[in-house]
C-alpha cells in the first residue's frame, strides 16, 4: 500500500527536475507499440495520443503495469461526437493520472458510429463502470464486456442517444414554451 | 463610502408581547361565541400545517435555511415536518423535477389524504426554470394540481415564508364543501386522478 | 431491467430468501434524490443496487449552446452547497484556455471565497451525519453560521446560494469594507462554534459506536474506484489538487492535509472537521496578505482583459472601444481560441474537473464535468455489504452525496 501514498518530496522534485516527462512517456509508448500509437500532441501541456480501438485495453494495461509509467488512476472517461469525420465519429477519451509523479495524459480511441464497439475498462478500473454507462447513455458507445450496460441518467424507455449532435436540446413535445420567442422557431 | 456594519441598532418595540392569531368574526355573549364553522376549522387548519418537504435540489438547501433558527418556519405552526405522505397536509416541492421523477411526485400526491395542498417552490418546480431540456419536466403542474407558486432561483427564505403565508390564506378561507364539489372533481379528472 | 427476485440464502440463515427494501428517491435519510434497492437478510445487507438520474438536467448539452460566461450559472447548480468553488473552477478553466494571467490580489480574494465555500459544505455534511444518528441540535447551531457566510457572499455578488460569483479575469466588484467587516466577524466567532460542535459529538459514545468501523474502505480499493477529496483522504491517501497542481496561488499558503487510516465514517467525519480548521487558517493567511496591498494595488480586482471582462458602465457611455467590447461580449461574439483542455479544482467532495473542447466558435464544442459524487457513489455497495441497515444510512450521509452534482 505504500506505493499509493503520495510522495510530496517527489512532487517537488518532479516539478523542479522533471523526472517523468511527456517525452519519456511518448518514447516508452512508441517503443512498445511502434506505429499503432499515433497523433501525439501536447495541448496546454497534457500529452494526448490515440490508438486503434482494438488496442485500448493493451495500452491501458501497459500504462498501469509498467513500473516507470504507473498511470494507475482513471480521472475521467467520456466521449465526443464528431459528425464530420466519417468512419471516426465517436471518440472515447480516457484521462489518466500518475499520482506518484504527478503526470497526466489523455488517450483517445476513435470508433465508427455504425458499429461503436469498444472494449470495457472495468476489469482494470472499477470507476469505469458508471462512466461507461453514462457514455453509453449519451452517445450509444457499446462497451463490450461491461457487466451491466444500461442507461443510467436518462429514463429507461428513451430510444435515442441525446448528446449526439443531431438531436435538439429542448423537448419537442412541450407546449408552454414558444420557440418563436426564443429565436428558435 | 463605507458605512459601519450595524445589526438591529434601532430596536422597535413589539406591538404585543406575544403575537396571537386574531379571532374570527362572530357574535359573542356571556359564555358563548357564535361564528361560522368554516372560519373556525380554517383557523385551526392554517396554523398547524404539517408540511412534507419534497426537496430535490438547491431550493432544498434554502428550505433548510428557512427551517433553521434565523428564518424560523416553526413560528407558523409548521414545526413538525413529516416524510410520510399519509400524515401530511402540504406537499412542498422544492427543486427541479426531472421526467424520471414525475411519476414519483404523482405517487406521493396520490398517497396524501384530503384536504391536501401543493406549493411549488422555485423556478424549476413552477415551470422548468433555466432547464429547458429534454429531461426536465417543465413545471410540476404537468402532473399535480398546484395551489401556490413561489418564484426565485432559489427564492430567498423570506419568499418561501411569503408563499407559505399565501397557503395559509387559502386554507383559512377554503369552503368545507370544496373537496366534494364538481369543480374540484373536474380539476382532478384533468390530471387523470380519480 | 434486472429482476429483483429474492436471493436464496444459504442453509443455516435465519430467513430463507432475502427481503427487498426500496430506499427510494423520496426518503428522509437520502439527502437528495437517488434510489437504493437493498436486499436484506434480517438486518444485514446482502446486496445494494443504486439508481441515479432522478434529477438529470442535461448540463453538458445545455453548455454546448451557451457562450462562456453564461455557463457559470450552470456550474453553480452542480454542487449547490459550495457553489463558489464550481464557479471559480470554471473561470480558471476559461482563463487557462484564453491565456489570462491574474494579479495576486485577485488570487488571494478567490482563495478566501473558495475556502469559505468549503467550510459551508463541510458544515452541512457533518451536521447531517449528526442528524442521521439522531442528534438534531448540532445542525441548528451551525446553520446560524452558514447564514454569516451567506451574508458575506451577498455583499460581493448579491446572492446567497447559487452565487454566480466572479467573472473571467476576476470579480465583478471590489470587496467593500462591509464585506471585510463581516469576514472579521466570522473569523472571530466561528472557531468557538466549531469547537462546541465538535465537542458535542467527538467523544459521545453513541456517535462513536455508530460511526467507527462502519462503511470502511481500503486505500487501494478507494483509488481503483476513483475516490478523491475527503473520502480518499480518510482512507489514507493524501491527494489534493490544491497541492498537486496548485491553482490561484495556493502554493503561497501553508496548510496541512489531514488523512485518516481506515476510511470509515468516523474518519471521514474527522477529516472534514480538520479540513475546516485548515480552511480557517488559510482564510486568515489570505486576509492578512490581502491587507498588505496598499494604495493603487488595493483597488485591483480583475485582470486587464477587455475582450472578456465587461468594461465599466461609465466608459461604455463615453468611450468607443468600451462600447464595442461591451456589445461583443454581451452578444457572445468574442472568439475563443480552438483547443482542448482539462482543468480541475479541489471541490468540497473531490476533484471537480472540466474537460473543454473549443472549435473557435462562440460556444464550446464539448464540455464535460468530471463530477466526484457520481464516481464515488459506485462504491456504495462495497462499503455497505455485510453491514447493517442503520449503518448503511449513516454511510450514505457521510459520503456527502449531492444529487445535483451526481446527475448533472
Amino acid at each position: 500500500m505504500d506505493g499509493w501514498i503520495v510522495n510530496h518530496q517527489a512532487i517537488e522534485d518532479s516539478n523542479s527536475l522533471a523526472m517523468l516527462t511527456n517525452e519519456i512517456v511518448k518514447q516508452r509508448l512508441t517503443e512498445k507499440f511502434t506505429e499503432q500509437v499515433m497523433n501525439f500532441q501536447e495541448p496546454y501541456g497534457m500529452l494526448t495520443f490515440e490508438a486503434p480501438k482494438e488496442m485500448n485495453l493493451k495500452v491501458l494495461n501497459f500504462l498501469f503495469d509498467d513500473e516507470e509509467l504507473r498511470f494507475r488512476f482513471l480521472t475521467d472517461l467520456q466521449a465526443v461526437h464528431y459528425p464530420d469525420m466519417i468512419g471516426r465519429e465517436l471518440a472515447v477519451v480516457y484521462h489518466l493520472h500518475n499520482l506518484i509523479d504527478n503526470v497526466r495524459i489523455r488517450f483517445k480511441v476513435f470508433t465508427d458510429i455504425q458499429q461503436p464497439d469498444v472494449y470495457t475498462a472495468t476489469g482494470l478500473f472499477s470507476s469505469a463502470n458508471w462512466m461507461e454507462r453514462e457514455t453509453y447513455d449519451f452517445f450509444g458507445v457499446n462497451f463490450v464486456g461491461h457487466p451491466n450496460l444500461k442507461r443510467i441518467l436518462n429514463v429507461e424507455e428513451m430510444d435515442y442517444f441525446p448528446m449526439r449532435k443531431e438531436f435538439p436540446l429542448e423537448d419537442q413535445s412541450r407546449i408552454d414554451k414558444d420557440d418563436e420567442m426564443f429565436g428558435r422557431g | 463610502m463605507s458605512r459601519p456594519v450595524s445589526y438591529n441598532l434601532n430596536s422597535k418595540p413589539m406591538e404585543n408581547d406575544i403575537s396571537m392569531v386574531g379571532m374570527p368574526d362572530g357574535y359573542q355573549g356571556e359564555g358563548f361565541f357564535a361564528t361560522k364553522l368554516n372560519d373556525v376549522v380554517g383557523l385551526a387548519r392554517k396554523n398547524s400545517i404539517w408540511p412534507l418537504p419534497f426537496a430535490t435540489s438547491c431550493c432544498g438547501i434554502e428550505f433548510m435555511a428557512t427551517m433553521g433558527s434565523h428564518y424560523d418556519l416553526a413560528r407558523f405552526g409548521a414545526e413538525r415536518v413529516g416524510f410520510s405522505p399519509r400524515q401530511c397536509d402540504l406537499l412542498m416541492v422544492m427543486g427541479t423535477i426531472a421526467k424520471k421523477m414525475g411519476p414519483v411526485v404523482k405517487q406521493v400526491y396520490l398517497q396524501m389524504a384530503e384536504p391536501r395542498w401543493v406549493i411549488a417552490v422555485g423556478a424549476c418546480a413552477s415551470s422548468g426554470g433555466i432547464f429547458d431540456t429534454y429531461s426536465v419536466l417543465q413545471g410540476i403542474d404537468q402532473v399535480v394540481p398546484v395551489d401556490v407558486y413561489v418564484p426565485g432561483c432559489p427564492p430567498r427564505p423570506e419568499a418561501i415564508l411569503d408563499g407559505f403565508m399565501r397557503i395559509q390564506d387559502l386554507i383559512g378561507k377554503e369552503s368545507l364543501r370544496r373537496r366534494n364539489g364538481e369543480r374540484y372533481k373536474n380539476l382532478l379528472e384533468s390530471y387523470g386522478i380519480q | 431491467m434486472i429482476e429483483h427476485g429474492h436471493i436464496k440464502l444459504p442453509e443455516g440463515s435465519i430467513e430463507k430468501t432475502t427481503t427487498t427494501l426500496n430506499l427510494g428517491p423520496t426518503h428522509p435519510a437520502t439527502h437528495g434524490v437517488f434510489q437504493n434497492i437493498i436486499e436484506l437478510d434480517g438486518e444485514r445487507i446482502v446486496s445494494a443496487e443504486q439508481t441515479v438520474g432522478y434529477i438529470h438536467r442535461a448540463f453538458e448539452k445545455i453548455a454546448e449552446r451557451r457562450p462562456l460566461y453564461q455557463i457559470t450559472p450552470l456550474t453553480d447548480r452542480l454542487n449547490y452547497c459550495s457553489s463558489p468553488i464550481n464557479n471559480m473552477g470554471w473561470h480558471l478553466t476559461c482563463e487557462k484556455l484564453l491565456g489570462i494571467q491574474l494579479p495576486k490580489r485577485v488570487d488571494y480574494l478567490r482563495v478566501i471565497i473558495m475556502e469559505l465555500a468549503r467550510i459551508s459544505d463541510h458544515l452541512i455534511c457533518n451536521s447531517i451525519v449528526g442528524v442521521d444518528t439522531g442528534a438534531y441540535t448540532g445542525f441548528l447551531y451551525v446553520m446560524q453560521y452558514r447564514e454569516l457566510i451567506y451574508e458575506i457572499y451577498e455583499e460581493i455578488c448579491g446572492s446567497r446560494l447559487t452565487t454566480n460569483i466572479g467573472r473571467i479575469g476576476g470579480f465583478e466588484r471590489n470587496f467593500n469594507d462591509i464585506a471585510f467587516q463581516k469576514l472579521e466577524k466570522f473569523l472571530k466567532e466561528y472557531p468557538k462554534v466549531l469547537k462546541e460542535f465538535i465537542n458535542l459529538f467527538e467523544r459521545n459514545r453513541i456517535f462513536m459506536e455508530r460511526t467507527q468501523g462502519t462503511g470502511g474502505i481500503s486505500a487501494d480499493r478507494a483509488l481503483n474506484y476513483g475516490f478523491t477529496g475527503p473520502n480518499l483522504r480518510a482512507a489514507g491517501v493524501d491527494y489534493d489538487v490544491r497541492v498537486h497542481t496548485p491553482y490561484s496561488s495556493y502554493q503561497d499558503f501553508d496548510f496541512k492535509l489531514p488523512t485518516g487510516t481506515t476510511g470509515d465514517n468516523f474518519d471521514r467525519w474527522q477529516v472534514r472537521n480538520e479540513e475546516m480548521w485548515e480552511s480557517l487558517s488559510i482564510i486568515e493567511q489570505a486576509y492578512k496578505k490581502v491587507q498588505e496591498f496598499k494604495g493603487k494595488e488595493a483597488e485591483v480586482f480583475h485582470a486587464d482583459v477587455p475582450e472578456y471582462y465587461l468594461p465599466e458602465k461609465e466608459d461604455v457611455y463615453t468611450k468607443m472601444e468600451a462600447l464595442i467590447w461591451h456589445f461583443k461580449i454581451i452578444m457572445g461574439e468574442t472568439k475563443i481560441p480552438p483547443g482542448e483542455l482539462y482543468s480541475s479544482v479541489e471541490g468540497a467532495n473531490g476533484e471537480l474537473g472540466f474537460y473543454l473542447i473549443s472549435d473557435g466558435g462562440r460556444t464550446p464544442y464539448r464540455l464535460h464535468f468530471r463530477r466526484p459524487c457520481f464516481i464515488y457513489y459506485q462504491a456504495y455497495e462495497e462499503l455497505t455489504k455485510g453491514g447493517m441497515l442503520s449503518d448503511a444510512i449513516v454511510t450514505l450521509s457521510s459520503l456527502n452525496l449531492i444529487a445535483g452534482e451526481m446527475d448533472g
